[in-house]
């Protein structure tokens, strides 16, 4: 499997990555954050389900057949668990995305930061 | 029982957690949470005289599957002296949290609030039990997700909490990403996720730019959770705004457990030996360390905010915790396991004093401790001899971390270091003498609110307290056990 | 008593003190007394620890390995011990007098630190490695902070921070670095005879690691780490005397003379040559500190940089590297010690009784003064170096140490320091005594001090001429 071609897999993985650090990174709206943060994670899903597939492997399923050629079975189950933990977080995100709106009324970072400072700076004259 | 005792460990505050979210009677849930968080404590004191008898890492195979086939709960020297620093202080902070928590959480979301506190202690109790590498991925998230909720806990006082909450998560997450893609490297390159079958493979493997690129990614990714410099911004905010109870657990225990995870995988999987991984990334983390050391401090010494104040510390001081990781060397490792220890002590007296001043009036900062030496002199002279550890004054357990650090640092000929470690050090003299200076220098201002001390305030803080004169004065065994500990990663294992 | 049993005492007599401070704080005569009493006991301890000969180290406890908290008994360190002891009762002598004649506050405050500092210097003197030092030198630091401050003013305040500032920002950037550069060079932090350095350290390198010591003493005043001394001069005159003459100074020269001696050994230091830039700088600091003690009219600023000055000699006495010279240095503890609280004595009794602080409104003190005067003439001398006071003798060996190794200009220096010592000390005798006194004081009756004070600063007047005809007994040899 050294042939560039025969790694569009690694490809795709790493360009999903990309996108989505890069929608963590630039943007600025919660929301978009969270979409990106969850692109990230797929992409991450997609290195061990992708690395895990054995060449005319089938799904690591017990049928009762004999000898047939499964695909790795590990990363799937890490991969479960890891979407678990990809959902609860998403979970918890949108969550904290609902409360921010709610208490700021704003889910823009530049607009949230504005209104931090104007709060921080207060304080500090206060004190 | 005996030998289910690692699993135990975990078990007990795991499914604890949502028996918490049951009882929603007046303190019940704290009950039960005081209960289980002591049982923790004991069964790691257990855990460790056992190990200490055995002499060699005790292995616990999870259903009875053996390693490397399925996941397996090591307790060796490292471990065993991890462990009951996260679930002591993982106990007194819940002493004190009844408390804290009254005063700044609405009553109704006590049960889920210690639902969660009980997670997030199981979540790192299982990081340093665990033998596996991504079940520590598992527990990481475990711990981290119930952190961000508890976090997010601190909006019922200040609503800055929310934003704080989610950039903790936003940048907790990327960093645990991080970990899985080079864990998922690590796989790719030996076919195991168990850490010592791992670190066996590994020595085999021929592709070291593969595993070279595994260990950036793991280790970039724990530099996050660790907050070492420049990746610390979300800690700041997130100790800040948390309620109280969460930033002295949090300030204690978090931080730790990433460090000794990144000592654990960087060192039990790769190894100072490994094809220059000494020369390369030592040198990063040192360097990163003293830059982290000189930003916390000097953050500090701006801050007026005292929670803010010490979470800038803290920054400073993982950066130490660094410094030893980056000396490579026995010395170095056990130095950085003996300020693992002992800053988790400073550390969290300071913020259960602070968190009790913080309970009463809303916000710690330096304007409302005013005069306070004369009201509360029982609490603050906790933070005083807290500040005093922090600048490495003699007989307190800060010195000794200090005395092993400068001391690996000079076997290794890192001389400039070790004079800007020293500096570093000095300047945290500024923002402690600050907070003494306003606390017993100054009058208490005509109208500000009238400070009180109870036991049930001073008491953890205090506990914390001794514990850091204790470990000053009889430093020995702490030594004793952070050598061995760091004998299990350089030189003879155990 | 064993020598256990003696700094035992030493150790834990001042700590006692300062208990009992506490229990009776709403008893000013019992809680004062018993500290003069204490006081009393303390020095006897001293000079009969003086008078044993070398004991064995005590440890008291292990930190961890290689890191223990011990007491060895040594010339030097019973010296040292002799001074602090005692001074110490004398100084709570007159610090009774003082803070009730000058009207102080919060006396149970102050008397509870003094008697914690006397404790450090103890701990100081009596150490047996470096690590025990350097805990007590910090206790020193930290205890005699609330002293500095006592007034509480926004002044007061602001020295406070320079005080603690340097002391604690050398102690530990460069002490702390120089002790634990020596434990890892030679695995070991103990003091002994001859030095430990030898044979461990390049020779290149030990210029530097004097240096991490010398500017980490802070306390020895060494320019340019001298600034806290002159700020200190805004404490109570019984704080002065103390940190000038017994525990804060002392402990820092002191502590320069036993690392000199005990860890890098003064055979080693002359052999390598590594403190000849030493003698230079203590040799500026001497005469600088001279020159500015010239300008001030301030009576406590001009002697403090008179200690400045007069602590160099200390530090030129360790740097020169012989034995003569080593043992100079000893004697000049002693010997500045006893003239120097004298003259802070006098001080403190010129204004408690006159509420005078300036030399040029001191005119004719001397006639209405006589007592405080004379005394204050006899400290001058003894700093001078006129014979028959102490501060003769550790002058001739200083210099006899300086020829020893060849450092001519040093003679010079010791010379001009002695003429700048007699302008700006003989300064304030002749006017007191010669000149015309200024409108207040014209006509005026004998007034002076209380007797609580008048009779301390009596005694160590008395104590530089008894020092002078003594000498044999403190001459202490240190080999080479």
């Amino acid at each position: 499997m050294s042939s560039l071609a025969g790694q569009w897999n690694y490809f795709l993985v790493i360009a999903l990555m990309m996108i989505g650090f890069y929608a963590v990174i630039a943007r600025g709206n919660m929301v978009k954050k969270m979409v990106g943060l969850t692109i990230f994670q797929t992409s991450v899903f997609m290195l061990y389900i992708s690395m895990g597939k054995v060449a005319n492997g089938t799904a690591p399923i017990l049928t009762g057949e004999a000898q047939t050629l499964y695909a790795n079975p590990l990363p799937h189950v890490l991969i479960l668990t890891a979407i678990v933990v990809g959902v609860a977080t998403t979970a918890v995100g949108y969550a904290l995305i609902i409360r921010v709106y709610e208490s700021y009324g704003t889910i823009e970072d530049d607009d949230l930061i504005k209104m931090i400072e104007a709060e921080e700076n207060a304080e500090a004259r206060d004190a | 029982m005996m030998q289910h005792l690692p699993v135990l460990q975990v078990l007990l505050p795991l499914l604890g957690a949502p028996l918490a979210a049951l009882l929603r009677g007046r303190d019940m849930a704290w009950g039960l949470a005081l209960l289980l968080t002591g049982a923790a404590f004991l069964i790691s004191a257990v855990l460790f005289s056992l190990q200490y008898q055995a002499d060699g890492p005790l292995i616990y195979d999870l259903g009875g599957w053996p390693a490397p086939l399925g996941i397996v709960y090591v307790i060796d020297a490292a471990s065993a002296l991890v462990l009951p620093v996260v679930s002591g202080l993982a106990f007194v902070a819940t002493i004190a949290a009844r408390r804290l928590v009254e005063a700044e959480i609405d009553a109704r979301d006590h049960a889920l609030f210690y639902a969660a506190w009980l997670l997030t202690i199981a979540g790192m109790l299982g990081q340093v039990t665990t033998g596996d590498a991504f079940n520590i991925f598992v527990f990481l998230e475990i711990s981290s997700l119930s952190a961000y909720a508890l976090v997010a806990m601190g909006a019922g006082r200040d609503r800055r909490a929310l934003p704080a909450a989610f950039n903790y998560l936003i940048l907790g997450t990327v960093g645990a990403t991080f970990y899985v893609i080079g864990l998922g490297l690590l796989y790719m390159l030996t076919g195991t996720l168990n850490l010592m079958d791992l670190s066996e493979r590994l020595a085999e493997v021929e592709s070291a730019r593969a595993a070279f690129t595994a260990l950036a990614f793991i280790a970039l990714g724990l530099f996050l959770k660790m907050a070492l410099f420049p990746l610390h911004f979300w800690l700041v905010p997130a100790y800040a705004y948390a309620p109280s109870a969460v930033s002295a657990l949090m300030a204690a225990t978090a931080t730790k457990v990433s460090v000794y995870v990144l000592i654990r995988l960087m060192f039990g999987v790769f190894g100072v030996e490994f094809n220059g991984l000494a020369d390369a990334i030592g040198l990063l983390i040192l360097t990163l360390g003293i830059a982290g050391a000189f930003a916390g401090t000097l953050a500090a010494i701006l801050e007026t905010d005292l929670k803010k104040l010490f979470a800038q510390s803290s920054i400073a001081q993982l950066g130490y915790m660094a410094i030893g990781i980056g000396a490579m060397s026995l010395t170095g490792l056990a130095a950085a396991f003996i300020h693992l220890f002992n800053h988790a002590l400073m550390k969290g007296a300071l913020f259960l004093a602070i968190g009790a001043i913080a309970a009463q009036v809303g916000r710690a900062s330096m304007q409302s401790i005013e005069g306070a030496g004369r009201q509360i002199p029982i609490t603050m002279t906790a933070i005083l001899v807290g500040g005093l550890a922090l600048i490495g004054v003699p007989l307190t357990a800060g010195f000794i971390s200090k005395v092993y650090l400068v001391r690996a640092l000079l076997e290794q000929n890192f001389w400039l270091l070790a004079g800007l470690t020293f500096i570093s050090s000095a300047l945290a003299l500024a923002y402690v003498w600050k907070i003494i200076e306003a606390a017993w220098l100054k009058e208490r201002p005509a109208g500000a609110p009238v400070l009180l001390e109870t036991p049930a305030h001073y008491v953890p803080a205090w506990l914390m307290v001794l514990a850091t004169i204790g470990f000053g004065i009889f430093a020995g065994p702490l030594v004793d056990a952070a050598y061995a500990a760091a004998a299990v990663f350089i030189g003879e294992g155990r | 008593m064993g020598v256990d049993m003696l700094i035992i005492a030493l150790l834990g007599l001042p700590l006692l003190a300062s208990a009992l401070v506490l229990l009776l704080h709403d008893r000013p005569n019992l809680r004062d007394g018993q500290a003069l009493l204490i006081g009393l006991v303390t020095a006897a301890c001293a000079i009969q620890l003086y008078g044993t000969p070398n004991g064995e180290t005590v440890t008291l406890l292990s930190l961890a390995a290689g890191l223990d908290i011990s007491f060895t008994p040594e010339p030097l360190g019973k010296l040292f011990a002799l001074v602090a002891g005692v001074l110490w009762p004398v100084a709570t002598l007159y610090t009774i007098g003082y803070m009730r004649g000058a009207g102080e506050k919060n006396h149970t405050r102050f008397m509870f630190f003094y008697a914690i500092a006397i404790h450090a210097a103890m701990g100081i003197a009596l150490s047996g490695n470096l690590l025990t030092l350097f805990v007590f030198y910090e206790i020193l630091t930290f205890s005699t902070y609330p002293l500095v401050t006592h007034k509480g003013t926004a002044e007061a305040m602001q020295a406070g921070r320079v005080y603690l500032g340097i002391l604690v920002a050398s102690s530990v950037v460069f002490l702390l670095f120089g002790i634990l550069s020596v434990w890892v060079l030679t695995g070991t932090l103990d003091f002994e005879s001859g030095g430990i350095l030898a044979g461990h350290i390049d020779p290149f390198y030990v210029p530097f690691l004097l240096g991490l010591f010398a500017f980490g003493i802070g306390k020895a005043a060494l320019m340019p780490l001298h600034r806290w001394l002159p700020a200190a001069m805004v404490a109570p005159t019984p704080v002065s005397a103390l940190l000038h003459a017994v525990a804060v100074v002392k402990a820092g020269v002191f502590t320069v003379l036993k690392v000199a001696v005990y860890i890098f050994g003064i055979d080693f230091l002359r052999e390598t040559g590594s403190s000849d830039w030493l003698v230079w700088v203590a040799s500026f600091s001497i005469l600088a500190a001279s020159v500015v003690a010239m300008s001030k009219t301030n009576l406590k600023a001009r002697l403090a940089y008179s200690t400045v000055s007069q602590l160099g000699y200390i530090v030129l006495g360790a740097a020169l590297a012989t034995s003569l010279a080593a043992s100079g240095a000893a004697m000049h503890i002693a010997a500045h010690a006893a003239g120097k609280i004298t003259l802070f004595f006098c001080a403190g009794a010129i204004y408690v009784a006159h509420h005078l602080t300036d030399i040029k409104d001191m005119n004719g003190l001397g006639r209405v003064m006589p007592v405080t005067y004379t005394a204050f003439a006899f400290g001058a001398l003894s700093i001078i170096g006129v014979p028959p006071l102490a501060g003769a003798w550790s002058k001739v060996m200083l210099m006899g140490g300086a020829l020893d190794n060849g450092h001519m200009l040093v003679l010079g220096v010791l010379m001009v320091s002695s003429l700048l010592n007699l302008v700006y000390l003989g300064e304030i005798v002749l006017r007191g005594f010669f000149a015309k006194p200024t409108h207040g004081l014209k006509s005026q009756a004998v007034q002076e001090a209380p007797l609580y004070m008048l009779l301390p600063l009596c005694l160590t007047a008395l104590m530089s001429v008894v020092l002078f005809f003594a000498v044999d007994m403190f001459i202490l040899d240190f080999g080479g």
